[in-house]
C-alpha cells in the first residue's frame, strides 16, 4: 500500500535536517529590522506537526504607515527611481547572486514554514527566484516610451514612469517565488515597495530583506511588514499614499482589496486570484504522458497551486485506461515529511486549509461523485491528506465549482470536443487550462476556445519568465511574469509640443 | 461686454425634430420595460427638449443578453479585423454625412457651441472610428523567448461584453472614443450616455445599424447613473467597464465591480490641471492658451487648466491680457456664430459653480473679473478669474467644471513644480516656455498623464490619454486604449527536436 507514512522513527533520524535557526523575525522598515510599534508578535506554525516554529513581529496599520513614509521618501527623493536602469540592474543581479549563495538555508526555511518539499525548494523555488530577479534586471534599461504619429504639426511622445509606492500582498503557497514575481518588476521599474507576506509564511521574506540590503538596495526601497490580512493587509489596500497594489490570493480577499482601493485613493489594482482549471485529455493522447500530467496537475505542491488542474475531462476512448493509471499513481504517491527526499507530498499549509479540504471531500461524497482513491486525512500529527480522486463529477457539484486547494481531483468523461469546451468554460474562473492531444487542429481550436489566461498543450505548469501569466474572468486581471507585468508598476505620460517648420510629420 | 443673446435664439438654426428617443437594444429602438421616460433639458432656457425612454436594470439585462449572444455566437468578434474595419469606416462616413444634425443635437442638449460641434466634435468622432478601424487588423500577440524547449505565444483576445458610461461634456466625442476601440477589438457593448445628454447617442446607434454593425453589438441604454449605470457596473455578465466622469462616481464604479464579478475597470476622472507660464513665454500665446484652457467648452472639460501659475516677471502683463480677453469673451446662445461660450449643462452644475465662486470670494482670493451669472433664462455664467489662490483653498483643490480660473504668482521652477503637484489629481498640465531645459525638467517632474508644452489640450488619436493619481487609470486614445478591451492569453507547448530556442 502506497501512502508512505514517513515518521517511522528509524527512517526519521536518517534524513531529518535540524530545524534551521530563525535569524530574522522582526519587521524590515527603512533598511532596519524593527519590532512592531505595538510590540505584538504572532506564531508561525510547522505544518508537519502543528507546533510553533517561532514568533514573528506582527505589523499593523502604524507599521504600514512607517513603511509607506520610508518608501515615499525613497521614491520622491531617494536614488532608486533616479538611477539608470542598468544601475538598478547591477544591484538586482547582486541580489540574485546572494540568493544563490544561500539556497540551502532559504530552502529549509521555506520547507518548514510552508510544508513544501525540500528537494523542490532547493532545486526549483529558490533558484527560480534568482532567475526572476535577473530577468527583470535585464529589462530595467529597456523600458521604452514611444514617439507618436500625430495628425497635425505636433511632436508627441510617451514616457513610462514608475508609478510610485506599491503595496504587494503575497500568498503562502510559493512564498519565495511570489515574493520575487512581485518585487522584481517593481524594482526594475524604479518603484519602492511595501510587501506583506502571508501570515502563514513570514520567514523567507525577512531573509530576502536582509540580502536585499547586502546587495545594495537602498533603505526604504524594499520594506517587509509581516502581519494579518485584516491588519497590515487592509492598511495597505486602503492606504492613501500607496499608488498601486498587487495581490495574489483568494477571490474573496481580492474583492476586499478592490473595494478598499475604491474607497481610499483609487489606487491601481492587479489581482491574481483562484482557479478551477480544466485539463482536457483527448483520445489520441499518449496515456502515460496524460496520466503524469494529470497527476502532477493536482498533486504538485500538495495541490496548493492556483493553476492546479483540479478538473480533468477525459475523452471516452481513453477513459478506462487513463483512470486505471491515475489511480495506481495516486495510490503510490508518497505523503510525508517534506524534508525526506523520498516524499512527494508534504502537509497542507495549516489547520484551516486542512479542515477545508477535508470538508470538500465530504461534500464530494455526499454530492454523489464516485470516490476512486484517498478521501481521508492520514490521521497523524500535522495536516496530511491522502491524494483523492473523484469521478463522475458534474459542474454543478461544489467540488467542481469551488477551488479546493488541496490534493483532490474531479474527473469526468466526455464525448465530443464541443462538449469538452463547454464544460471547461463552465466556471467563473479562467486562470489556466491544459490540453493533451497530438492533433494540431484540436490543439488550435480548443486553445482558442477556452476562456483562460494560460493554455498548456501537452504540458502543464510550463511557466517561463517571458510568458505573461494572469487570469480571465474572476481569476483576476493584470499579469505576473513577462514584460507585461511591468505595466502594473509604470504610468504612461504623454508629452506634446508644437512643431514649427517641420519637413514632415 | 457679454452679449446676452438668449432672445435671438429663434433666428438661429431651426431645432430639428428629435428622431430617436427610445432605447436601442439588439438592433431595435424599444421602449423601456417599465415604460418610463425622462426629460432632457435645453440649458439655454431650462426647458424640456424631449422625453426619452428611461432604462433601468431590466433594460440593461436585456441589452447584456443581446450583447452576450452577439459576442459568444455572433459574427462580430469572429470577423477578420479588416472586415470590422470596413464597417467602422462606413459608420464614419455616415457620421460625416450627418454632421449638422448631430451637432445640433449636442448643442441643444449640452449647450455646446454649434460651430465647434460641426468643426471639431462630430468630425473627431468619425476620425476616432477611422483610427481604430485601421488598428483592428493589427492586434498582435507575441512569440516569447523561452528558457527551455517550449513554443509559447500570446493571443490578444476580445474581453467580451463591455459597459461604457459616457459623460455629458462631449457626448459625441466621448461616445466614439469608447465605442471605437471596443469595436475594433471585437467586443460587444452596452453604452449608457449621461442623463443630461441622451440624444446624439441614439442617432449614432441608428447610423451604426445603417453601417452594418450587427444587432446586439452596440446597445444604447439611456437612464440615470444610480439605476442604469449601477446596473451596468454591478452586472455579473459584463466583462469590463470604462467610465469617464467624476471621481466620486468613479469610486462607486470600482466598488460595484469589486462586489459583483471583479470586472476590469478603466476610469477617466476629474482634474485640477495646472498651466505653468514662465518668464520667457510669449505673453500673447500664453494668455491665449490660458483663456482657451479654462473657457473652452464653458470650462466643462476634464483637462481644463483651472490653475494657472505665472512667473513673477511676466505676471502683471499676462494678467492684464487675461482679464481683457475674459471681459471680451462672448457668452450667449451657442447657435450664434459670434458666441464663444454657451450655457453650463444644467441647473445643478450652474448652482455648484456659483457656489464655488462664492467660496472663492470668502476664502480671500482676489476676484479680477466676472463672478456672477448672466440675467435671464438658462445657465449662463460670466468668465471668472480669481488671483492669489493658495493650494489649500477650495477653489484651488476641487474641480469646479466651469468658467472659473484660479491664478497665482511664482518665483522659481521648484516652487512651480511643487505647487503644480500639490493635488490628488493628475490628469494633465501645461508648460509655457521657450527654454528646452525648463520644458524637459518640468514635464518630467509633474505627476500627470498628459503634458502640453506651448500648447494645451492637444489631443490626438495616436497619443494615449490617461490620468495619474486620483484622476484615474486606463488609457483613452492611442493604441493603449485597446488594452482594456482585450485579454492576453499565453499558449505554451513543448518542442521536440528543435534546432534552437
Amino acid at each position: 500500500m502506497g501512502i508512505h507514512n514517513s515518521d517511522d522513527s528509524s527512517a526519521a533520524t536518517t534524513f531529518v535536517i535540524k530545524n534551521p535557526t530563525i535569524k530574522f523575525t522582526k519587521l524590515f522598515i527603512n533598511g532596519e529590522f524593527v519590532d512592531s510599534i505595538s510590540g505584538k508578535t504572532f506564531e508561525t506554525i510547522d505544518p508537519r506537526t502543528g507546533d510553533v516554529i517561532t514568533r514573528i513581529a506582527e505589523g499593523d496599520k502604524e507599521d504600514v504607515d512607517l513603511a509607506v513614509k520610508a518608501a515615499r521618501v525613497a521614491f520622491d527623493h531617494g536614488p532608486w527611481p533616479r538611477l539608470p536602469g542598468a544601475a538598478r540592474a547591477r544591484i538586482m543581479m547582486k541580489f540574485a547572486d546572494l540568493i544563490e549563495e544561500n539556497v540551502e538555508e532559504l530552502a529549509a526555511l521555506e520547507t518548514i514554514d510552508a510544508g513544501k518539499l525540500l528537494s523542490m525548494t532547493k532545486a526549483r523555488d529558490i533558484p527560480h527566484a534568482a532567475s526572476i530577479l535577473r530577468y527583470y534586471a535585464g529589462a530595467a534599461d529597456k523600458i521604452h516610451g514611444e514617439v507618436l504619429k500625430m495628425s497635425r504639426e505636433l511632436h508627441g511622445y510617451t514616457l513610462q514612469e514608475p508609478i510610485g509606492v506599491v503595496g504587494q500582498i503575497i500568498p503562502w503557497n510559493y512564498p519565495t517565488v511570489m515574493f520575487f514575481l512581485k518585487v522584481s518588476p517593481a524594482l526594475a521599474a524604479g518603484c519602492t515597495i511595501i510587501i506583506k507576506p502571508a501570515e502563514q509564511t513570514p520567514l523567507t521574506a525577512l531573509y530576502y530583506a536582509h540580502l536585499a540590503k547586502l546587495a545594495g538596495i537602498p533603505d526604504g526601497v524594499l520594506n517587509v511588514v509581516n502581519g494579518l490580512g485584516s491588519g497590515a493587509g487592509a492598511a495597505i489596500s486602503s492606504h492613501m499614499d500607496i499608488d498601486a497594489v498587487s495581490f495574489t490570493g483568494s477571490t474573496e480577499v481580492g474583492r476586499k482589496i478592490l473595494q478598499a482601493a475604491a474607497a481610499s485613493n483609487l489606487k491601481v489594482v492587479s489581482l491574481e486570484l483562484g482557479g478551477k482549471s480544466p485539463l482536457i485529455i483527448f483520445n489520441d493522447a499518449d496515456v502515460d504522458i496524460a496520466a503524469d500530467l494529470a497527476l502532477l496537475g493536482f498533486l504538485y505542491n500538495k495541490g496548493e497551486v492556483c493553476v492546479a488542474s483540479s478538473r480533468v475531462y477525459v475523452q471516452e476512448g481513453i477513459y478506462e485506461e487513463l483512470v486505471k493509471k491515475l489511480v495506481e499513481k495516486a495510490k503510490a504517491w508518497v505523503v510525508g515529511d517534506p524534508f525526506d527526499p523520498k516524499v512527494q507530498q508534504g502537509p497542507q499549509i495549516d489547520k484551516t486549509q486542512y479542515e477545508k479540504v477535508l470538508s470538500y471531500i465530504e461534500h464530494g461524497k455526499r454530492e454523489g461523485a464516485t470516490l476512486l482513491t484517498g478521501g481521508k486525512s492520514l490521521g497523524r500529527k500535522g495536516y496530511f491528506i491522502e491524494p483523492t480522486i473523484f469521478t463522475d463529477v458534474k459542474e454543478e457539484m461544489l467540488i467542481a465549482k469551488d477551488e479546493i486547494f488541496g490534493p483532490v481531483m474531479a474527473l469526468a468523461k466526455f464525448k465530443t470536443i464541443e462538449e469538452a469546451i463547454k464544460r471547461a468554460n463552465n466556471t467563473r474562473y479562467g486562470l489556466a487550462a491544459g490540453i493533451v492531444t497530438k492533433d494540431l487542429n484540436v490543439a488550435n481550436t480548443v486553445s482558442r476556445s477556452i476562456r483562460a489566461g494560460t493554455i498548456w498543450i501537452n504540458c502543464y505548469f510550463a511557466f517561463d519568465n517571458d510568458v505573461p501569466f494572469g487570469g480571465y474572468k474572476m481569476s483576476g486581471f493584470g499579469k505576473d511574469y513577462g514584460l507585461e507585468s511591468l505595466h502594473k508598476y509604470l504610468q504612461v505620460k504623454s508629452v506634446v509640443t508644437p512643431l514649427y517648420n517641420t519637413p514632415w510629420l | 461686454m457679454e452679449s446676452n443673446s438668449n432672445q435671438s435664439s429663434v433666428s438661429f438654426v431651426k431645432i430639428p425634430t428629435i428622431k430617436f428617443t427610445k432605447l436601442f437594444i439588439n438592433g431595435e429602438f424599444v421602449d423601456a420595460v417599465s415604460g418610463k421616460t425622462f426629460e432632457t433639458i435645453d440649458p439655454r432656457t431650462g426647458e424640456m427638449i424631449a422625453r426619452v425612454a428611461e432604462g433601468d436594470k431590466e433594460d440593461v439585462d436585456l441589452a447584456v443578453k443581446a450583447a452576450r449572444q452577439a459576442f459568444d455566437h455572433g459574427p462580430w468578434p469572429r470577423l477578420p479585423g479588416s472586415a470590422r474595419a470596413r464597417i467602422m469606416m462606413k459608420f464614419a462616413d455616415l457620421i460625416e454625412e450627418n454632421v449638422e444634425e448631430l451637432a445640433v443635437l449636442d448643442t441643444i442638449d449640452a449647450g455646446k457651441l454649434f460651430s465647434m460641434g460641426k468643426a471639431i466634435d462630430i468630425p473627431m468622432a468619425a476620425k476616432n472610428l477611422r483610427y481604430y478601424a485601421g488598428a483592428a487588423d493589427k492586434i498582435h500577440g507575441e512569440v516569447l523567448k523561452m528558457s527551455r524547449e517550449f513554443h509559447a505565444y500570446t493571443l490578444r483576445e476580445p474581453i467580451g461584453v463591455a459597459g461604457l458610461i459616457i459623460p455629458w461634456n462631449f457626448p459625441s466625442a466621448m461616445l466614439m472614443c469608447k465605442v471605437s476601440p471596443a469595436l475594433a477589438a471585437g467586443c460587444t457593448m452596452v453604452v449608457k450616455p449621461a442623463e443630461q445628454t441622451p440624444l446624439s447617442a441614439l442617432y449614432f446607434a441608428h447610423l451604426a445599424k445603417l453601417a452594418g454593425i450587427p444587432d446586439g453589438v452596440l446597445n444604447v441604454i439611456n437612464g440615470y447613473g444610480p439605476k442604469a449605470g449601477a446596473a451596468i457596473t454591478s452586472h455579473m455578465d459584463i466583462d469590463a467597464v470604462s467610465f469617464t466622469g467624476s471621481t466620486e462616481v468613479g469610486r462607486k464604479v470600482m466598488q460595484a465591480a469589486a462586489t459583483s464579478n471583479l470586472k476590469v475597470v478603466s476610469l477617466e476622472l476629474g482634474g485640477k490641471s495646472p498651466l505653468i507660464i514662465f518668464d520667457d513665454a510669449d505673453v500673447d500665446m500664453a494668455a491665449q492658451l490660458a483663456i482657451f484652457g479654462i473657457l473652452f467648452n464653458k470650462g466643462e472639460v476634464c483637462v481644463s487648466s483651472s490653475r494657472v501659475y505665472v512667473q513673477e516677471g511676466l505676471y502683471e502683463e499676462l494678467v492684464k491680457k487675461l482679464v481683457e480677453k475674459a471681459k471680451a469673451w462672448v457668452v450667449g446662445d451657442p447657435f450664434d456664430p459670434k458666441v464663444q461660450q454657451g450655457p453650463q449643462i444644467d441647473k445643478k452644475q450652474f448652482d455648484k459653480i456659483l457656489s464655488y465662486i462664492e467660496h472663492g470670494k470668502r476664502e480671500g482670493a482676489t476676484l479680477l473679473t466676472g463672478g456672477k451669472p448672466l440675467d435671464g433664462k438658462g445657465y449662463y455664467i460670466e468668465p471668472t478669474i480669481f488671483s492669489e489662490i493658495k493650494e489649500e483653498m477650495l477653489i484651488a483643490k476641487e474641480e469646479i467644471f466651469g468658467p472659473v480660473l484660479g491664478l497665482a504668482k511664482f518665483k522659481t521652477v521648484e516652487e512651480a513644480i511643487k505647487r503644480a503637484n500639490s493635488t490628488r489629481y493628475g490628469l494633465a498640465a501645461g508648460i509655457v516656455t521657450k527654454d528646452i531645459n525648463v520644458a524637459n525638467t518640468v514635464s518630467r517632474s509633474i505627476r500627470a498623464g498628459s503634458i502640453w508644452i506651448n500648447c494645451y489640450a492637444a489631443l490626438d488619436f495616436d497619443c494615449p490619454f490617461s490620468g495619474y493619481k486620483m484622476s484615474g487609470f486606463g488609457s483613452s486614445l492611442g493604441l493603449e486604449a485597446l488594452d482594456i478591451y482585450l485579454k492576453v492569453k499565453s499558449v505554451v507547448t513543448p518542442l521536440f527536436n528543435t534546432p534552437w530556442l
